[in-house]
């Protein structure tokens, strides 16, 4: 398909010349200014912004396990080396148009994505050589004076302090004046020498000057390609690419939890103490929730139910849902439900569980219980859920801390630390977390390793039988005996 | 009865239209997203409303009055902030740790210079760093002052650059437990080092030192030898350093030169002589004493509304005068005049035309 009519951000319609889809004269690092003007196939289609998807969740991924900016430039090139090969710029190109796409019609995805794209662009202009850095601003046309000698002398020792305040070695020969507003990053941190209005940045911090022009542009473009998207999809687009384009942005590629990998066989009696020990809070909120109101509402069904896969879920839901709104009401109204989440009704499909991205991007209304709790508790709530899985105040703050910062993914990480004593690794899933808690606490020797923040593991780990309910096994045909497969 | 003219020179004449006041009624209740057409509207609706406080918010993309009618529009940048001032607020509450002479609402002449350091230091910082200009220092009619930053360049930056802005003179590294952590490097940015050498040390030793009393008598030296002790330095050392001032005090009292004054100034000097080797520590104790307490996230947003100059604070009943930042040492808050007094002037003085309120200033 050829790129022309949608791509552009606001550039000439009529897409350009090969070379200058790559930008710069390096043919590698641009500003994505032109649309290629190419055809591809459909599997390339997909297969290139699948590819350049991964490297950015896994950018996200390392980030959210609080990598500084020199650790992640090789992780950085490990990524686009292993999905985009070494040879790219035609990929490179092609990819990010794609995801443009993608990413562009709402305000939640288009944030990600510039966010996302600014930091590998980020790491991608660090590692190139200075001579196609200097090339790349030139081309770019970026509206900045580098100052002459005569000019650096006169600021020499307070550019100096600046460097040594920041514990930067300051023998930079080049400096540029620079707007204040355009370096945002620098004035935050007291990174820059200030006067009257006018930042004096050093060479090596060229890429802040840089990576704000880019991500200024690809903002503007992300709001002009969705206008345009809009229109197009009306169009001819609809059945072909448009539900290519749209499953892209929810797509989850980590981990797939859709068959189980082992069967970890445990009774429903057992389900209230592994949910207090293993799931993630979003998951718990929602169970308990289930337990003391026998009632959820449409979203939290999906979120937990998807969760759980219940291998005989109808019994579980019946059970809970029974207590309140009675049998019969049950099976007409929330059974068909539940058996499509499996896979037994209509469509038939398995659907997969929500990874974190998805709850974080839901939007629970009032009466939700839904949503990742990090983002849609209000920080009351949060406070108080925290402390009843038996956070200490620190904790509970550092947490906090993280998601003030919108952090969210960080900061279920922390309390994962918090409550098992061992460091995660990285949250991007609910099963995942609750896959890493199981292994921890399955391991014997863990129990010595790891501090346990609050009582019920213990009971949890005794030899004796489970306090609630009888024997796990072969006895009391009147019990409801159901097998949960958590996968 | 004010005059205000709300329109910066070379605006079109939407401008005033699209600016978002809120008032304040009785009853503490609030409405917001107002607008007028003009200052002849705007007298009429705040006589007819009578609100206990005006405050200003950011010029919208259309007048926030009439926002509803664009409700439907899908796009949501058809309602939002295109401009406002950069401001500031400076709270004496938020410096209530190192107060000594008063607490909450309270304010005093011993105090108030902490507020004329944050003048200073900020005023100063806009114009030298920022190169800004036309800045305006209000009273706020109780216990702080604002900033009102109107340059053309100052009202058009975005949330991220105000945010940098607030940062850059953010030097509390707050979380829960412990708000009021100072915490620089060895070696400061010139930013800081200029404000430490022209403003604070001068201020610390000069104002706060004496008017805080802070180190006599010992409940106000144990206070702050309790913040040293935290920086690592043992007990036993803080010990030593504590046993040497009765000493010295014992020998002034025989010479019957006790002051408080002189004793504050003593114990000043000695500790900084323990504290030679720690400049760094001396450093954090002079800015934790002195440096300015912004509240940051007022800053930070341009939707964020602050009060109007030259209203009157409902519980004071002072009028939120302007400072003069190069005179603001001056600046006596206890005598800014109240709503009585204008009134009273007023009275006195039938045949002034009392066209702008700037002159309850000179009173």
């Amino acid at each position: 398909m050829a790129f022309r009519s949608i791509g552009a951000g606001g550039r000439a319609e009529d897409g350009g010349e090969d070379s200058r889809g790559g930008g710069a004269g390096s043919g590698k690092l641009s500003f994505y200014e032109a649309a290629p003007d190419e055809e591809i196939s459909l599997e390339d289609f997909e297969e290139y912004a699948l590819d350049r998807l991964r490297v950015l969740k896994g950018i996200e991924e390392e980030r959210s396990r609080g990598k500084k900016m020199e650790e992640m430039d090789p992780l950085v090139s490990d990524l686009w080396r292993k999905h985009m090969g070494s040879d790219s710029s035609k990929k490179d190109v092609i990819s990010h148009f794609i995801l443009r796409l993608a990413y562009c019609r709402t305000e939640d995805l288009r944030r990600w994505f510039l966010g996302i794209e600014s930091v590998l662009f980020r790491h991608r202009f660090r590692c190139e050589m200075p001579a196609a850095q200097q090339k790349l601003m030139d081309d770019c046309n970026l509206p900045y004076k580098a100052m002459t000698s005569a000019e650096i002398e006169a600021v020499k020792e307070n550019l100096e302090s600046v460097a040594r305040s920041t514990n930067q070695v300051s023998n930079s020969k080049m400096y540029y004046k620079v707007p204040f507003e355009d370096v945002p990053e620098l004035v935050s941190g007291r990174k820059v020498y200030l006067r009257r209005g006018e930042a004096f940045v050093p060479r090596e911090q060229l890429s802040f000057l840089v990576v704000g022009q880019f991500r200024s542009r690809l903002s503007k473009a992300l709001v002009l390609t969705n206008r345009k998207w809009i229109s197009f999809i009306a169009g001819e687009e609809k059945d072909r690419l448009a539900p290519m384009v749209e499953a892209l942005s929810t797509r989850y590629l980590g981990p797939d939890y859709t068959q189980p990998k082992s069967s970890n066989e445990i009774s429903l009696q057992d389900l209230d103490q592994l949910a207090k020990a293993s799931f993630p809070l979003c998951m718990r909120s929602l169970f308990f929730q289930l337990r003391d109101d026998h009632h959820l509402r449409h979203g939290g069904r999906q979120q937990l139910g998807l969760f759980l896969k219940l291998e005989d879920a109808l019994a579980f839901w019946r059970a809970e849902f029974s207590r309140k709104v009675g049998v019969e009401k049950f099976d007409k109204e929330y059974a068909y439900n539940v058996r499509h989440n499996y896979g037994k009704e209509g469509k038939r499909t398995d659907y997969t569980p929500y990874s974190c991205v998805k709850l974080i991007m839901s939007t629970p209304g009032v009466g939700d219980h839904h949503g990742c709790p990090y983002r849609h508790f209000s920080e009351d709530k949060l406070r108080a859920s925290l402390g009843g899985l038996g956070l200490n105040s620190r904790q509970v703050s550092s947490a906090l801390e993280k998601t003030r910062s919108q952090h969210y993914q960080l900061a279920c990480a922390e309390v994962f630390e918090a409550v098992h004593g061992c460091s995660s690794d990285g949250i991007n899933h609910p099963n995942q977390y609750f896959e890493q808690s199981r292994a921890l606490l399955q391991q014997p020797k863990v129990k010595q390793m790891c501090s346990f923040s609050f009582n019920d593991t213990v009971e949890f780990f005794s030899q004796e039988e489970p306090a609630s309910g009888g024997e796990n096994n072969n006895n009391d045909a009147n019990e409801e005996k159901t097998t949960l497969m958590i996968s | 009865r004010l005059f205000v003219d709300g329109k910066h020179p070379s605006c079109d004449s939407s401008f005033f239209g699209r600016r978002e006041f809120s008032f304040t009624l009785e009853n503490d209740i609030y409405l917001r997203y107002m607008s007028f057409r003009d200052a002849s509207e705007f007298e009429a609706t705040v006589c007819e409303k009578r609100p206990q406080k005006i405050d200003i918010g950011a010029v919208y993309s259309v007048d926030p009055a009439k926002r509803l009618a664009y409700a439907n529009v899908s796009n949501d940048r058809v309602f939002a902030p295109v401009e406002k001032e950069l401001v500031f607020d400076v709270d004496m509450t938020d410096y209530d740790d190192i107060r000594n002479c008063c607490s909450g609402a309270d304010i005093c002449l011993k105090c108030w210079p902490l507020m004329t350091i944050a003048i200073k230091v900020v005023d100063s910082t806009l114009r030298e760093d920022f190169g800004f200009d036309h800045i305006l220092w209000v009273y706020s009619g109780r216990r702080g002052v604002h900033c009102w930053v109107c340059d053309a360049r100052a009202r058009k930056l975005t949330n991220e650059q105000r945010a940098s802005i607030a940062d850059y003179f953010r030097v509390y590294k707050g979380n829960e437990n412990n708000n009021r952590k100072v915490s620089l490097p060895t070696h400061l940015h010139p930013f800081l080092a200029r404000t430490y050498s022209q403003f604070l040390s001068r201020y610390f030793d000069e104002e706060i030192l004496i008017k805080q009393s802070l180190l006599h008598p010992q409940e106000n030296a144990d206070k702050v030898l309790k913040l040293l002790s935290g920086e690592g330095m043992s007990m036993q050392y803080m010990s030593s350093v504590y046993s040497e001032l009765p000493v010295q005090l014992e020998e002034k009292k025989r010479n019957n030169t006790l002051l408080p004054d002189k004793i504050n100034r003593q114990r000043w000097a000695d500790l900084q002589r323990k504290l030679m080797q720690k400049r760094g520590i001396q450093r954090e104790l002079v800015f934790t004493y002195t440096y300015p307490r912004l509240d940051l996230e007022v800053t930070k947003k341009m939707n964020h509304l602050l009060k109007a100059p030259f209203c009157i604070h409902p519980k004071t009943g002072r009028v939120c005068v302007p400072i003069d930042p190069a005179d603001c040492d001056n600046f006596d808050p206890t005598t800014v005049p109240t709503l009585p007094e204008v009134l009273v002037f007023r009275l006195k003085h039938v045949n002034s035309s009392f066209s702008s309120v700037s002159s309850c200033s000179m009173i």
